[in-house]
């Protein structure tokens, strides 16, 4: 391969090709070959690199230097300063909020130095439609290491004793699945399916896609090493329509796996064949759950059944079935090259003697809402969910103070602040009435209503109810118009028991998961803020200023200086004043959206 | 592209490896910085960067980091380089060509031998 000078990694994940990378790229080509520079430097569009707040994103190899929030008309100046020149632009590096120097070298930035890359690798590095560069960064070496030194079983034992537990929610040992699919295969001398779950269906959660956009190979290769593990020759990864990037990435990897005949008959030389097929899923949230995900793979509505037969000896057409979520998938290869000593030494608890002991390795959380840095983030198990929060997701927007963060999507739960310094583990997390789930991180400030949070995710829940059983249908709905009248201000007291009361037959009767889980929104906001739900009950107010039916807007006439912003701003001529005289908000006509508690520069707007 | 055997991913790795270690950012032993203020350009620096790009595709070295940098202040001997080789003091080379640059990058930058005729100075400036 040629040798260039410079190399520019582009982000081109979702989050970067939206804000504009890909005229951010155009502008690049048309500079570089305007200076000449075509032999020299060389653009190479990679996954996404996580720092989503800042995009469009893009790292200068070989010094690493970072720069964010580009802009087409940057492009010129920067090609010449630095790309011809050597002189790296300051004004397009990071710099912190509040300071004047900007941070050049991308691990010198607090969102990248407190991060740990394991599942995400690979990201930034190659580009992900080039399976060569995966295989110079040690791809496919896990494969070729199993394949000819290693036998089934052995392979089940490493993933088994690594301790790596299934990063889509349920936090279930990996190995102890892989072996009980291969048994009940032996059993029934069948041959067992193995399945990625790519249905990432958490409102704000994107690590799936991330992966599978920045390194879609590291999941074929774990499919293929579990494929050889349990004796498979089939495999599906069942992916949402809702991602076509990463499925386009996913398309072309397979092809070129295919190409080196990675995927298909004899691998690699040997005896063992496998192959992987796409099936693109509908984008009901319910697929991502193991039954539905089959019975919607089969071609039958998306609808879960009572798992009393497991799917690993039950699953897609009855067969033997391993379903993993892409993360899980994205590690095995990793293991295998790096060996259990190293990866247990990453994590929580003691996993030697019992694979449930603790939680190994690293997690990837999508890290959203009100927090500076939002992005994509891998972690260790055990940080504190205090330095995924300030250090690497830099602290509260606008200096706000920190109320509570909604871990493991809609069905988790909100954690307050005294547990800011907790472990993030599958064990911890769960004991305190929330879940690691997939991995959603959302964060709330001091201007969120918690009951409004609750309400929010309810309704989600609802609309993804797929109706099969009555706990769960009905009990989500009860729930949701329970919470909508205490919002309204309709709220009695016994309201508080009856949501109890539907929270304790949905986990006790619902048939999967979706409806087990799904009151934990409410159970954790009612466990952590009961003052918050009295306050809408009994005082008839909202004291987050959400709940529109709770709370009056007004003008302080002490501080409104007469500056005439909020007058011209609102949306429905509700703010009636002249020039330095005293504004007055009309309370009829005012709809109470916010648009002037927002911009007035003089704290002069009540909502209480 | 036919299907490979497992010996082939190694050569895959090698053919591919230069380009993904100029990502991770080295290890490098030697780093070459081409002086490329406006002087510089406007005395040839353009052709010594293609020059030693040249160089390391010809030899194939995947252990030298090419980069560039500003005016070095001596503008009547551009076109200038700076190379620091590990464990070395930096060496600053002045008025080359590219049948130059080639010369050092053969006897100094592979062969370890410091190429006497168009040194300016060796180690750092001072710092105050």
């Amino acid at each position: 391969m040629k040798p260039y000078r410079l190399e520019v990694m582009l982000c081109a994940g979702t989050g970067c090709v939206s804000c504009g990378a890909f005229k951010v790229k155009e502008a690049f080509e048309k500079e570089i070959k305007k200076k000449g520079l075509e032999n020299e430097v060389r653009i190479v569009p990679t996954g996404c690199n996580g720092f989503c707040e800042r995009g469009p994103l893009v790292l200068v190899a070989p010094e690493q230097i970072f720069y964010c929030s580009l802009k087409p008309d940057n492009i010129p100046h920067l090609v010449e300063e630095h790309f011809l020149k050597g002189r790296p632009v300051k004004n397009l590096m990071w710099t912190p909020p509040k300071e004047k120097t900007p941070i050049p070298i991308i691990s010198d930035i607090p969102f990248y130095k407190h991060q740990m890359l394991l599942a995400l690798r690979n990201r930034g590095i190659i580009d992900p439609e080039k399976i060569d560069d995966y295989i110079a960064r040690d791809g496919y070496s896990a494969l070729a290491k199993v394949l000819t030194t290693m036998k089934p079983d052995e392979v089940i034992k490493t993933i088994t004793a690594s301790g790596l537990r299934g990063r889509g929610g349920g936090g279930f040992p990996a190995g102890v699945k892989w072996e009980s699919a291969r048994k009940a295969a032996a059993e029934r001398n069948e041959k067992p399916y193995v399945v990625c779950n790519a249905d990432e269906g958490d409102p704000g959660a994107y690590m799936d896609r991330s992966i599978i956009e920045s390194d879609p190979h590291a999941v074929l290769e774990g499919m293929i090493i579990g494929s050889y593990a349990m004796g498979a020759t089939d495999g599906y990864v069942y992916i949402r329509k809702e991602y076509p990037l990463a499925m386009d990435r996913l398309i072309i990897a397979i092809a070129q796996a295919r190409e080196y005949g990675l995927l298909g008959k004899n691998i690699l030389g040997t005896n063992h064949s496998f192959d992987i097929e796409i099936h693109r899923g509908a984008g009901a949230f319910v697929c991502g759950e193991s039954t539905a995900l089959m019975a919607s793979l089969e071609g039958k509505a998306g609808l879960p059944r009572a798992k009393y037969i497991h799917t690993v000896e039950y699953g897609l057409w009855n067969k033997p079935t391993c379903l993993n979520n892409v993360e899980t998938w994205a590690n095995i290869p990793l293991i295998m090259n790096r060996g259990v000593e190293w990866f247990t030494s990453i994590g929580t608890g003691d996993v030697s003697k019992n694979p449930w002991g603790g939680s190994k390795g690293t997690k990837v959380f999508s890290l959203t809402g009100k927090v500076n840095n939002t992005g994509l983030v891998e972690v260790p198990m055990g940080i504190t969910l205090r330095e995924i929060i300030f250090n690497i997701g830099g602290g509260i927007k606008k200096d706000k103070k920190f109320k509570a963060v909604q871990t493991g999507g809609p069905s988790g739960g909100v954690l307050p602040e005294k547990l800011l310094d907790l472990p993030v583990d599958f064990d911890t997390l769960t004991e305190n009435g929330s879940m690691m789930g997939s991995g959603g991180m959302i964060v709330a400030d001091e201007n969120t209503c918690m009951v409004d949070m609750a309400k929010f995710f309810i309704d989600f829940l609802k609309d993804e109810s797929c109706g099969k059983c009555i706990p769960c249908r009905e009990g989500l709905r009860g729930t949701y118009d329970t919470l909508d009248r205490i919002c309204k201000g309709l709220g009695k007291e016994e309201d508080l028991q009856t949501l109890q009361d539907l929270s304790k037959v949905m986990i006790d009767c619902c048939l999967c998961a979706l409806g087990n889980s799904a009151p934990n929104p409410v159970l954790s906001t009612l466990q952590y803020f009961m003052d918050e739900y009295k306050t809408h009950i009994i005082d008839k107010k909202c004291p987050a200023g959400v709940c529109t039916a709770l709370f009056e807007m007004w003008i302080d006439p002490v501080k409104c200086t007469g500056c005439m912003v909020c007058l011209r701003k609102c949306p429905v001529n509700a703010i009636t004043g002249e020039k330095k005289i005293v504004h007055v908000i009309d309370k009829v006509t005012c709809t109470k959206c916010g648009v002037c508690y927002d911009l007035c520069k003089f704290d002069a707007i009540n909502k209480q | 592209m036919p299907k490979i055997k497992i010996e082939d991913l190694a050569k895959i790795k090698e053919k591919t490896l230069d380009a993904v270690t100029l990502r991770t950012g080295g290890p490098f032993r030697v780093k070459i910085n081409v002086h490329m203020g406006t002087c510089g350009i406007a005395a040839g620096s353009r052709g010594i960067v293609d020059a030693f790009l040249s160089m390391i595709d010809k030899k194939g070295t995947k252990d030298v980091m090419l980069t560039t940098s500003g005016c070095a202040g001596l503008c009547s001997k551009e076109p200038m380089v700076t190379i620091e080789v590990e464990g070395r003091p930096p060496v600053k080379y002045g008025e080359l060509t590219p049948d130059r640059a080639k010369k050092i990058f053969e006897d100094y930058v592979l062969g370890g031998k410091i190429v006497k005729d168009f040194v300016i100075a060796m180690g750092h400036e001072r710092e105050a």
